[in-house]
């Protein structure tokens, strides 16, 4: 790494995407209105991995069982010789492809573009699934647009009260919290987490209840008084079918479905409706469960009956997770997607992409993420996978399982900067370039597009993800033409496909991020800082109420296994750890997998306060040190997700998927606790 | 295709429907027909207290759309009033006509029980001018129209609805008096230490008792006479003195009926054609006249005659019950009878009726089989919880009767915080760390900042390392 002048760039962790300059290969932050000069640890320490002798430098492909290292030919011309082989045996849909919501637009926009056009293949689909589908789905449905945000993060400095339903900010992106600040906050958890210790109000439901929490507070908002009939008349429509179901939810019969007190049902509501405004704010606690999407549409319910969303100083959101979460899901690596939010289904939109990329015909939908991954192997699954962007093996539910699916295929490459635990057990391994070596946009968790540019070159030996994707794709036959590889190129083309569609970046350019512009999407020509002030994106203008009906965890507890297993993070790792585990500040803060447990429950198990325990579920067994938490329901665990091997909480979890969004139910699975 | 039919469209006959179609949407595996007397939609009879309070319109309490029977393929008969069962023929007579059926539902229901006392009822057996039964939606819109600010209501009956309906009215103004035969109120679910602390809560609220007195005889536009010789004026009477399961239709047709109709846990009576859900039901002794043991039936006997779970049986349901009234938080569950220093239960007892607390938890085994919590919302909830879910107390028992553990006190001062404390989250900086940053010279927020990155994240700790640099600041002056 040679050193460079001072650059702007943005972080590559979480979807607050905070601002910061890079000089001389070290980080500092930097103001912006979304981070206003704060950075977590994570952010503070980014730059250890661009120097870390952890990195990949070489391709490696296994030989006699070992993973060696590999020329950049030897090993394209491998992975290409394997694919054109399955294909012309068993079909195009024989390859997979996963990606992940860290990568730039351009890089997912590729992706999509590579896996239908170069491959052929319907199986492309990305860990964003694992993300944000539900609140995606929900979004769509109420809204017919969804945008994590519809407005800017700032709108929130002014607001009076805020909901928020299963986010933990204060550790899973901390510089966001200075946004909280002023407003009544409600906090939703079944945890007492560091958020929830800055609440007004903390309800405490009961894993997987979060359904009849919302049905239950949009029925005392009808009930109390506070039901805006104005707004309901000219903004919305549906709302007497989904009251019909929240009518059944009285808050005494929440109460005892949920644990949350009548009390502070009656509270919560008040706070909101009397604020002189209000957000209501959903993350991964609410929406990673097999009813995720309803339950993400009853919060929604909830903020249409209380007249928020589309109303100036108001509204609804979901906090975005990864880096790119939200432009993630709007260029096409998703299963049933094309660049622009556009559906794959829709014969207008495989119209409109069918010439911007210059082909005759595209693949239909493919599988969901998880679909995707239990059917590797399979008869009439994929035999071959490339993994750009993620670990699966850590972050996918029910992981043993999942390891088994990646060892019956023929082929699995991976893409990675380090050797990811996914790598580890790959065929084929491509050391890539990172986020500080390679320019690129990211959309951050408001929609807006940010600009990352070259900060660091690149240390030699390793291609960007751009380039391999123009190695495989010509060694396939395609023109190299098709699959440029400096990123504003590919960015042009993707402006042009997005152009009509929902998600449309047709006026956004390099040049006007490079000049500071803030551009919020749809941007033809102007930034749309808040979207639905006017209208929601249906053709009638109008959102949808969604009935739904509360429906519990998919795996109730019982004899055999009588708590509950809830996941989530911690500040100091981001995601599968892959990266984070490897900065040794991050890693002797949090160094080990943990289960948080109510102290009465560790001694009920045999355990005791950092003690081993094993943690066992239907489909697995996790080794955690135990930690003493007095705030805990006496029912609950709970384990961080960053860590591998044995110490993956993933092994434990419930892969049973939300009908419509197709997430894994990540947030709610029944253990037992044992003494190892 | 089996013909489902069922008599009766309250909560359990509508929740039955809804039950079968949801297992069997597009009418598939059975027809459904619905037989209901009265002439509007099915309403959600748990929410009355809400119509009488205010809070809610009778519109808003409907359980179904107008079209509700169309969308799902019911047949849905309104107004008809079904006089007799053909067990033999397989029929029911409604009014003039035929309804054949493979498999009979009742679900009749209950009706109001009106106590002997004079002149409630007038010549021709119907409720007296100025008396309502509160019962159904018809029955609210009657205590709604008389029940204007300043108006005297007697209600009769200090039970769960009894109060939940004086507990409306007094929020709507009208001077309440509700009269009691026992000494004090729901002695079903209450000992009288709770009942005492339950009237004293809603006399502040501008209710008034007269306990463990029977009213002998009403006179319109007067109100009652009590058998202790006083009156209570009342220009309504408001008539919750219990329920009597709807029985006739299967009494007369020689069906097995005791205080109801006698089912198993398939909910077949003695007939095995024809099913018995609701108030109307009685199962193992108990006849409930609650929603959700009502609820649970419907979801077992839609399993079973849909066919999606035939084994599907009915166990019973666990009751808790909950006070449905503003500002007063009361539940009761379990059995509740056992003594502070009984043997084989541990008994914890909380009473504190100046705020309008009072708590009762009795546990055996570690696990909550009685409770009685007023006053103490977290605590309800928690309770319920443990008690709904089989789970152990927590040994901390104090904490349970406060519903939940309280975090640990965070205002220690600087000095007394161990050095291995975490001040700043954001970047894991301990108390440690910011002393030694301030030996090493760093001896300002920001100079610390700049050092140990602390309050760099979210800002939140800049208070907690203010405090830090001042307390060093104070305890080791720099050396001149």
């Amino acid at each position: 790494m040679t050193d460079s002048p001072r650059i702007d760039t943005h972080c590559p962790y979480c979807a607050l995407q905070c601002a910061m300059t890079i000089d001389n290969g070290r980080v500092s932050p930097r103001e912006f209105p979304t981070n206003r000069g704060g950075l977590c640890q994570k952010g503070w320490t980014s730059a250890e991995l661009l120097t870390s002798p952890a990195r990949l430098t070489t391709p490696l492909v296994r030989r006699d069982g070992e993973l060696r290292p590999a020329s950049w030919d030897e090993a394209l011309d491998l992975v290409a010789d394997k694919l054109r082989e399955l294909r012309e045996v068993h079909g195009p849909d024989s390859v997979g492809v996963f990606g992940g919501g860290g990568l730039t637009n351009e890089k997912s926009y590729l992706l999509g573009k590579f896996a239908r056009v170069a491959l052929g293949t319907s199986q492309i689909d990305y860990n964003g699934r694992f993300c944000m589908s539900s609140a995606a789905a929900a979004g769509m449905k109420a809204f017919g647009l969804d945008r994590g945000m519809p407005f800017p993060v700032t709108d929130l400095d002014d607001a009076g009260a805020i909901l928020l339903v299963g986010g933990n900010p204060a550790e899973t992106m901390p510089p966001f919290v200075q946004h909280l600040r002023n407003a009544e906050l409600i906090v939703i958890d079944p945890r007492r987490t560091p958020t929830a210790e800055l609440a007004t109000l903390h309800l405490q439901p009961a894993p997987g209840t979060d359904l009849a929490l919302a049905l239950g507070l949009l029925h005392t908002a009808v009930a109390d008084g506070y039901l805006d009939k104005q707004y309901l008349a000219d903004r919305t429509t549906g709302f007497d079918d989904a009251w019909r179901i929240a009518a059944t939810w009285w808050p005494e019969r929440v109460e005892r479905v949920t644990g949350v007190p009548v009390a502070d049902q009656r509270a919560a509501v008040r706070i909101l409706a009397e604020a002189r405004n209000a957000y209501i704010l959903t993350g991964r606690g609410t929406e990673q469960h097999a009813s995720g999407a309803d339950t993400v549409s009853a919060w929604i319910n909830l903020a249409l009956a209380l007249g928020l969303p589309g109303t100036k100083g108001s509204g609804y959101g979901c906090l975005t997770g990864q880096g790119n979460g939200q432009g993630g899901r709007e260029h096409g690596q998703k299963a049933d997607q094309l660049p622009g939010y556009r559906k794959i289904d829709d014969p207008a939109a495989r119209g409109h992409i069918m010439d911007v990329w210059g082909v005759d015909d595209l693949p239909g939908p493919g599988r969901s993420a998880y679909e995707l991954l239990d059917a590797l192997g399979q008869p009439g699954g994929p035999k071959a996978l490339l993994v750009f962007g993620s670990n699966v093996i850590v972050s996918a539910p029910r992981s043993n399982h999942v390891a088994d699916r990646l060892k019956a295929l023929d082929l699995l490459v991976v893409a990675d900067l380090v050797l990811s635990e996914t790598a580890a057990v790959a065929d084929v391994v491509l050391p890539i370039t990172q986020w500080a070596e390679e320019s690129g946009t990211m959309t951050n968790l408001e929609g807006r597009v940010l600009l990352r540019q070259v900060a660091v070159e690149p240390p030699e030996g390793v291609r960007s993800d751009l380039d391999v994707m123009q190695g495989l794709a010509t060694r396939l036959g395609q023109p190299a033409e098709r699959f440029p590889t400096e990123p504003e190129v590919v960015f042009e083309e993707l402006r042009r496909a997005s152009a009509g569609g929902l998600a449309d970046y047709s006026g956004v350019t390099y040049e006007r991020l490079r000049q500071g512009e803030a551009l919020h999407w749809p941007v033809v020509e102007e930034s749309t800082p808040r979207t639905f002030l006017d209208r929601f994106a249906h053709p009638d203008g109008l959102a949808r109420f969604v009935p739904v009906e509360h429906r519990g965890p998919a795996e109730a507890p019982d004899a055999d296994y009588p708590l509950q297993a809830t996941t989530g993070r911690v500040l100091q790792h981001y995601q599968s750890g892959a990266q984070t585990r490897l900065v040794r500040e991050l890693n002797q803060a949090e160094p080990e997998a943990y289960v948080e447990v109510h102290p009465d429950t560790a001694v009920r198990a045999g355990l005791g306060d950092g003690r081993l325990a094993a943690v066992v579920s239907r489909r697995g067994r996790t080794v955690a040190r135990v930690r003493c938490v007095p705030s805990m329901r006496i029912d609950v665990v709970f384990l961080p997700f960053h860590y591998a091997g044995e110490g993956r909480a993933n092994l434990l979890t419930n892969p049973a998927l939300d009908p419509t969004s197709r997430m894994p139910e990540f947030k709610v699975c029944a253990v037992r606790l044992e003494s190892v | 295709m089996r013909n489902v039919v069922i008599v009766g469209y309250g909560m359990a006959g509508a929740r039955l429907a809804d039950e079968i179609r949801r297992r069997d949407p597009k009418a598939e595996r059975v027809a459904v027909t619905v037989l209901g007397d009265e002439s509007h939609p099915a309403y959600n009879r748990v929410l009355l207290s809400s119509v009488v309070a205010g809070s809610l319109t009778p519109e808003a309490v409907r359980l179904h759309e107008p079209d509700w029977a169309a969308r799902h393929h019911v047949d849905l008969r309104l107004g008809g009033s079904v006089t007799k069962i053909d067990r033999t023929r397989r029929v029911v007579h409604v009014d003039d006509d035929e309804v054949p059926y493979d498999s009979l539902v009742l679900a009749t229901g209950a009706r109001s029980w009106v106590p002997p006392t004079d002149g409630l009822l007038d010549g021709n057996g119907d409720l007296a001018s100025g008396v309502v039964a509160f019962r159904s939606l018809d029955d609210c819109a009657r205590i709604v129209a008389k029940a204007s600010p300043g108006t005297p209501v007697a209600v009769l009956g200090g039970g769960l609805l009894g109060l939940e309906a004086a507990r409306g009215l007094a929020g709507r103004g009208c001077l309440v008096t509700v009269v009691h035969p026992v000494g004090h109120l729901m002695e079903r679910q209450l000992d009288p230490g709770a009942g005492r602390v339950l009237a004293t809560t809603l006399q502040g609220l501008g209710i008034e008792f007269r306990l463990g007195v029977l009213a002998t005889g009403y006179t319109p536009g007067e109100g009652l006479e009590l058998n202790d010789g006083t009156h209570v004026p009342a220009d309504l009477v408001v008539v919750s003195a219990g329920v009597r399961a709807e029985t006739g239709l299967a009494e007369q047709a020689g069906i097995d009926v005791d205080r109801g109709v006698l089912v198993d846990d398939a909910l077949r009576s003695s007939d095995p054609r024809v099913h018995a859900i609701g108030d109307c039901a009685q199962h193992v002794g108990t006849v409930s006249g609650l929603v959700q043991p009502a609820w649970e039936q419907a979801a077992v006997l839609a399993d079973r005659l849909t066919g999606a779970a035939p084994a599907a049986r009915y166990a019973g349901t666990t009751v808790v019950t909950r006070l449905k009234a503003r500002d007063v938080d009361l539940a009761a569950l379990g059995d509740v009878h056992a003594d502070v220093d009984s043997v084989d239960d541990e008994v914890l007892c909380f009473q504190d009726p100046a705020r309008g607390r009072y708590a009762k938890l009795v546990l055996r085994g570690d696990k909550v089989t009685g409770a009685i919590v007023l006053g103490a919302p977290d605590a309800a909830a928690a309770i319920t919880q443990l008690f709904d879910r089989g789970l152990p107390a927590p040994t901390d028992r104090l904490a349970l009767l406060l519903g939940r553990a309280l975090p640990a006190e965070n205002e220690a001062s600087p000095a007394d915080l161990p050095a291995s404390a975490v001040v700043c989250r954001c970047n894991t900086v301990s108390k440690g760390q910011l002393v030694s940053a301030w030996r090493g010279g760093a001896t300002t927020v920001s100079a610390i900042a700049e050092v140990t990155r602390a309050s760099t994240g979210c800002g939140g700790c800049k208070d907690a390392v203010c405090g830090i640099v001042d307390w060093l600041a104070a305890s080791q002056p720099l050396s001149a």
